[in-house]
C-alpha cells in the first residue's frame, strides 16, 4: 500500500501521543482488560491439551530408568503386539540430532544409543488410548549396561571419562567461558580492601500450571501441523524440519497460548518431534500430553551455580575491580546452557560502574534433567551473590546499603566495561522509592531482634540483541490486514505465554489507527499466517513486536490518511485518528469514522495491508562471547523486603515486600502490575522453598540420581496464603529505544527479591544465609554458629578448582578499547559468532 | 479395536453438569475430570498435578467446591455439578469472571476455572468476605503467574459488584 521505507532498526516510529495528534494515549497507559481477558475468565482459552480431532491416537514415552547407560538392544515385539498399540517407535526411526542451540545439536527424539538421565526418551508407544499406549510401555523390553553416573558438577571436574557428550570442550566440562576487561589483578591490588565471598544458587523449576502438551496431525493436505505448548513456534518449526527430515514450508506449527511458560517450554521437546514422527507415518493425528512427573524430568529449569565473587572497593565503597568465577550443574544436555553460561557473567555492569571486570565460567554435564532458561535466565543466580555481598561490603565500611548502590550507579548513555550500551537507567529513582516507601533508612540496622529488612537491586534485559542462529533479519514482524468492514486483524508470530503480549500487540496497533484494543483481531504464534517472531523468551516481546506493531499500523495510518485529507481537502500532517474516528485536528467536526476513512483508502489503493519489523540495535562487542548480554535497552527494579525470623525455629515470614520496577512506560498498568507482583511471587517461592534435588539410590537400586520431590505436592510453591502485601511503584521515563517508550516486566522484577530477602535474614537475626532456599534449618544451623563464636553464616565455604584458559583480553571504552579483543585477531572479524540468545 | 483392556468396559450414567442432563456410557474407573473433559467436551476444567495439590480442577458438586481429579465421576452422578463453563449466564460474564478480565485475575488462565468456580462458591456463603478470609478459601489453587494479589482484588470487586 504506501511506499515501502526502509526496516530502521530500533528507531521507533511513533512514542508521544503528539506524534499521534492527540492530546493524551487513549490506550497506553491506561489500565484495562487485556484483550483476551473474557476467555480466560470463561475457561475458554483452547490449551494445547484441550484440542481433540476425530480419529485421534495417543502417544506415550518410555523414559530410561537409568542416569547414564549405554542401550544394547531394544525389543518392541511385545508391545506392538499389545491391545490398541498402532505404533512403536525407537532411536533408529529418528536419528538425526537437534536442540535448540547451533553449538549443542545434542539430543535425539528418542535416544539411539546412551541414555544420560533418569527419564530420557527411549521408544514411543502410540495406541488407540491413552491406557493402551502406557500398558504397553513396560513391555519394551530394553537392555542397558550401565555407566558411571557423574552427580554433580565436583564429580564433573574430577572425571573427564566417561563423558556424557563427546562434544564437551574437555571431559564433562561442556563449556568454559573466560573474559577479562581491563587489568583485574591489578585492580584489586590496588584496591583499599578486597571482598571475597563464595554463593550457591540451587536449582529450581519453572512448574507452570499446564502440563506440556501437543497434537500432531498430517492435514488433509498432506502438510504436517503441530498444535503445542511452546514458547517458541518459530524454533521448534526449524528442529521439526531438521529432525524430520521434512521440508520445512510443509509444515506449520501453532504455538497454542501457554497455560504458563516461565521459559520451560522454550526448548523443541521430544514429545513433540515424536508425536509429529507418528503422524506422518500413520496419517492420523497424534496426541500427547505429559504428566506432571514427567514435566519435572523435562526441567530446562534454573541452572544451580556455584560462583564466587572477588571485588575490591575504594574506601568509600566504590568499586574498583571485580573478579566472578561461576560453576553451573548444566544436567544431560546443551539446552541453552552455553547462552547460561554467559548470562551468569553477563550483567553484572549494567547496575554499578564497575571498571574493571573478569568473568570466567564453566557449564558442567552431571546425568540430570537438563538445565535450561528460567525466568531470568542465568542473570539470577550471580545477582544474588553480588547483591548479598553488596550488602556485606556496606556492613563492613559502615555504610547505608542504598548509599553504597546510589553512590556508582550506571549512567543513561553509557558503555559498560564489557560493552553494553545503557540506553536509560532509572534505577535511582526505583531506589528511592521503596527506600523511602519502607522506612529503609530509619528501620534498617534499628529493628528488633528477629526482624530486618533488605534492599536489592538488579537488572534485566528488554530482548536478546542476538538471535539464536545467525541471520541478519528481523527479530520480529507484524502485518496488518484491513478491510471495508473495518476490520482490522493483526498477525504476529508472537506466542502468548499469560504475559500479555497479545493485549500489547492490539494496543500498539490500536493507539496508532484510533481505534479500541478490542477492535482489533489478534491471529498470534502460527507459522503459516505469522510473520516471523522469534518466540517469547528473553522479556524480547513488549519491546520488539511493540515496535514492529507500531511501524506496520504506522504505514496504514499513512495510507489512510492519504485518502482522507484528499477527500476533506486538508493536509495528511493535520489529521488525527482518535476515537474510532479520522479527522482535521484544527476542526474536529470535520472528519468521518474509521470505517469510512478505510473504504475510501481500499476505493483508492486497493486492498489494505501493511507490515513492519524490528531489528536490534548492533552491539558494540566484537569480541568472541559478546554475543549475549547486548539487549536493546535494560530495565531496572529494586526492592525492600521485610522479615520476621524467628530464632527458636528459624521460620521465616514476610509481611510486606515493597518493589519499583523501571519499565520506560507501562503499556496497560493492569498487566505490569501483574507481571511485577507475579515475579515477586516467584522470587518468593525461590528464596524460600523452591529446589529441584536430587537422591542418589543405594546401589541394590541402580544409583539411580532421581528427583526427590517431583510432585505438586511435594515441590513447594507459594499459595495465597504465603503472599505478603506487595507495594509496586511502577517507574515510568519512557526510553526512545521502547514502543512508546516502554521496557520489559516480565523477568526482571524477579531478581531483587532472593538477595533482598537473604539480606533482610541478616538484618533480623545478623546470619548471613548465602544460598538458596533460605530455609528454617539454614537459619538454625547459621543462629548455631554464632552462638559457638563461629563465622555467622550457612554457605557453601569452598570453590572448586578449574583449569581456566586465558581470558580473552578486551579493553574497557575508557582505557582505551573498541570492543575487540586485543589478543584474538579471529575476534577481529567475527562479531561474537559463536552463540547468541 | 477387538480387543478389550481389563477394566475398559462402559457403565451409562447420568449426570447433572450446568444445570443440564446428561447420558453418559463411560469406563467406571475414569475420574469426574475426565468424564467432563473427554465424554462431555467440557475443557474448561483443567488438570496440573494428577494428585488433588493443585486445584486447577476445581468444580462444584451440590455447590460445594471439589477436586474433579480425585472424584470418581460414579460419585458424582445425579449430583449438580457446575463448572467454569456454567458461570456466565445468556452471554453475560459471572461478576467474578468480569472482575478476573478487568483487573488482570487471570494471565495463562489455566488456573482461572479451579480459582472461578472456587470464588463463586466462596462469595454465595460470603457476601462480605474479608481479604484473609479470601485468601483462606483460595488456599488450595495454586498459581503460578500472578502472585495472587490481582486475583484477591477481583474477588473483593465482585462481591461488591454482587452487594448492589
Amino acid at each position: 500500500m504506501s511506499e515501502p521505507t526502509p526496516n530502521t532498526g530500533h528507531e521507533t516510529p511513533v512514542s508521544t501521543p503528539a506524534d499521534l495528534n492527540k492530546p493524551a494515549f487513549e490506550l497506553i497507559g491506561h489500565p484495562r482488560r487485556r484483550v483476551d481477558g473474557r476467555s480466560k475468565a470463561l475457561g475458554q482459552t483452547q490449551f494445547a491439551d484441550d484440542l481433540s480431532l476425530p480419529r485421534m491416537l495417543y502417544l506415550r514415552l518410555l523414559r530410561s530408568p537409568y542416569p547414564h547407560a549405554r542401550i544394547r538392544s531394544i525389543d518392541t515385539t511385545r508391545a506392538q503386539a499389545a491391545p490398541g498399540v498402532k505404533l512403536v517407535l525407537t532411536g533408529e526411526d529418528l536419528p538425526i540430532p537437534y536442540g535448540i542451540l547451533p553449538v549443542s545439536q545434542d539430543e535425539h527424539p528418542l535416544c539411539p544409543d546412551v541414555v544420560r538421565f533418569v527419564g530420557d526418551p527411549v521408544a514411543g508407544v502410540v495406541a488407540a488410548s491413552e491406557e493402551e499406549a502406557e500398558a504397553a510401555l513396560p513391555l519394551i523390553d530394553v537392555d542397558y549396561e550401565i555407566l558411571t553416573t557423574i552427580s554433580t558438577p565436583e564429580e564433573a571436574l574430577e572425571t573427564p571419562e566417561p563423558q556424557i557428550h563427546r562434544y564437551a570442550q574437555e571431559g564433562n566440562v561442556h563449556k568454559l567461558v573466560a573474559l577479562e576487561f581491563g587489568d583485574v589483578p591489578e585492580a584489586l591490588d590496588g584496591a583499599d580492601q578486597v571482598f571475597e565471598d563464595v554463593f550457591f544458587y540451587q536449582g529450581n523449576t519453572h512448574l507452570p500450571m499446564e502440563e506440556h502438551a501437543s497434537l500432531a496431525n498430517l492435514d488433509p493436505d498432506g502438510k504436517l501441523v503441530i498444535w503445542s505448548s511452546t514458547q517458541t513456534p518459530h524454533y521448534l518449526h526449524k528442529a521439526l524440519a531438521k529432525a524430520l527430515e521434512y521440508p520445512a514450508h510443509q509444515i506449520r506449527v501453532i504455538a497454542c497460548p501457554n497455560g504458563g511458560g516461565f521459559g520451560g517450554k522454550s526448548d523443541p521437546f521430544n514429545h513433540e518431534v515424536v508425536a509429529c514422527k507418528a503422524a506422518l507415518v500413520l496419517g492420523r493425528p497424534v496426541k500427547v500430553t505429559l504428566t506432571r512427573q514427567e514435566v519435572f524430568y523435562c526441567h530446562r529449569g534454573r541452572h544451580p551455580v556455584l560462583m564466587r565473587f572477588r571485588t575490591g572497593v575504594k574506601q568509600d565503597g566504590s568499586i574498583v575491580g571485580m573478579d566472578l568465577e561461576t560453576v553451573l550443574d548444566g544436567g544431560s544436555y546443551g539446552s541453552y546452557g552455553v547462552a547460561s553460561t554467559f548470562y551468569t557473567g553477563a550483567l553484572q555492569t549494567v547496575t554499578y560502574e564497575i571498571p574493571r571486570y573478569r568473568f570466567r565460567a564453566a557449564r558442567c554435564f552431571t546425568n540430570k534433567p537438563p538445565c535450561g532458561p528460567k525466568r531470568g535466565h542465568g542473570t539470577v543466580q550471580p545477582r544474588f551473590g553480588q547483591e548479598i555481598q553488596l550488602d556485606k561490603i556496606a556492613v563492613a565500611l559502615g555504610k547505608n546499603p542504598a548509599d553504597l548502590r546510589l553512590q556508582q550507579l550506571v549512567k543513561d548513555d553509557s558503555l559498560t566495561a564489557n560493552y553494553l550500551t545503557i540506553s536509560k537507567i532509572g534505577l535511582e529513582e526505583c531506589i528511592q522509592k521503596v527506600v523511602a516507601g519502607s522506612g529503609y533508612r530509619g528501620r534498617w540496622g534499628q529493628l528488633p531482634e528477629g526482624r530486618g529488612v533488605g534492599l536489592a537491586c538488579s537488572s534485566y534485559l528488554c530482548g536478546a540483541g542476538l538471535p539464536i542462529y545467525w541471520n541478519k533479519m528481523p527479530h520480529s514482524g507484524v502485518q496488518l490486514r484491513i478491510d471495508r468492514m473495518g476490520a482490522v486483524t493483526a498477525f504476529c508470530g508472537a506466542t502468548e505465554i499469560g504475559q500479555g503480549s497479545d493485549d500489547v500487540l492490539a494496543s500498539c496497533v490500536a493507539e496508532v489507527l484510533g481505534i479500541d484494543s478490542h477492535d482489533v483481531h489478534v491471529r498470534t504464534g502460527a507459522t503459516d499466517i505469522t510473520p516471523i517472531d522469534l518466540g517469547s523468551y528473553s522479556s524480547r516481546v513488549t519491546l520488539m513486536m511493540g515496535n514492529a506493531a507500531i511501524e506496520a499500523a504506522e504505514r496504514a495510518r499513512l495510507t489512510i490518511a492519504a485518502a482522507v485529507a484528499e477527500k476533506l481537502g486538508v493536509p495528511k500532517g493535520r489529521l488525527a485518528f482518535a476515537g474510532r474516528r479520522v479527522f482535521d485536528v484544527a476542526d474536529p467536526e470535520q472528519g468521518m469514522d474509521f470505517r469510512e476513512a478505510v473504504v475510501l483508502a481500499e476505493a483508492a489503493y486497493g486492498t489494505l495491508g501493511s507490515v513492519g519489523s524490528y531489528t536490534p540495535p548492533r552491539s558494540p562487542a566484537r569480541f568472541k562471547g559478546g554475543g549475549v548480554g547486548p539487549s536493546p535497552t535494560y530495565s531496572y527494579s529494586a526492592a525492600v523486603v521485610e522479615v520476621e525470623v524467628d530464632p527458636l525455629t528459624g521460620w521465616i515470614h514476610v509481611p510486606k515486600i515493597w518493589i519499583a520496577h523501571d519499565i520506560g512506560r507501562a503499556l496497560n498498568p493492569t498487566l505490569v502490575q501483574g507481571q511485577v507482583e507475579g515475579s515477586v511471587y516467584m522470587g518468593l517461592g525461590e528464596a524460600l522453598m523452591e529446589e529441584q534435588t536430587f537422591r542418589r539410590l543405594p546401589p541394590k537400586r541402580s544409583h539411580a540420581l532421581v528427583h526427590k520431590i517431583p510432585s505438586l505436592l511435594e515441590y513447594k510453591s507459594p499459595t495465597a496464603l504465603d503472599m505478603p502485601e506487595v507495594v509496586t511503584y511502577l517507574v515510568e521515563d519512557p526510553d526512545p529505544r521502547g514502543p512508546f517508550g516502554a521496557k520489559e516486566v516480565g523477568q526482571g522484577p524477579l531478581l531483587p527479591i532472593m538477595p533482598a530477602l537473604a539480606n533482610a535474614v541478616y538484618d533480623a537475626v545478623g546470619v548471613r544465609v548465602d544460598e538458596t532456599p533460605i530455609s528454617p534449618e539454614k537459619i538454625l544451623q547459621a543462629l548455631d554458629q554464632k552462638a559457638k563464636g563461629k563465622p555467622a553464616r550457612y554457605g557453601p565455604t569452598s570453590f572448586p578448582t578449574v583449569a581456566w584458559p586465558e581470558p580473552f583480553h578486551v579493553a574497557p571504552p575508557w582505557e582505551g578499547g573498541d570492543g575487540r579483543a586485543d589478543d584474538d585477531p579471529k575476534a577481529q572479524r567475527t562479531q561474537a559468532s559463536e552463540v547468541r540468545s | 479395536m477387538t480387543k478389550e483392556v481389563a477394566g475398559d468396559r462402559k457403565v451409562l450414567g447420568r449426570f447433572v453438569v450446568n444445570e443440564e442432563q446428561h447420558q453418559v456410557a463411560y469406563a467406571p474407573h475414569k475420574t469426574l475430570l475426565e468424564v467432563l473433559r473427554e465424554d462431555l467436551g467440557l475443557t474448561g476444567t483443567k488438570h496440573g498435578c494428577e494428585l488433588g495439590e493443585c486445584g486447577a480442577c476445581a468444580v462444584l458438586v451440590d455447590g460445594v467446591p471439589t477436586l474433579s481429579c480425585l472424584t470418581l465421576g460414579l460419585e458424582a452422578e445425579g449430583r449438580p455439578v457446575t463448572t467454569v463453563e456454567g458461570l456466565a449466564c445468556d452471554g453475560r460474564l459471572h461478576p467474578v469472571q468480569a472482575a478476573f478480565a478487568d483487573l488482570g485475575g487471570s494471565q495463562c488462565g489455566y488456573c482461572s476455572p479451579g480459582v472461578l468456580v472456587t470464588a463463586k462458591a466462596f462469595l454465595d456463603s460470603h457476601p462480605q468476605p474479608t481479604r484473609e478470609e479470601i485468601k483462606e478459601a483460595l488456599a488450595g489453587n495454586l498459581c503460578r503467574c500472578t502472585g495472587y494479589m490481582q486475583i484477591l482484588s477481583a474477588v473483593e470487586r465482585a462481591a461488591e459488584e454482587l452487594a448492589q
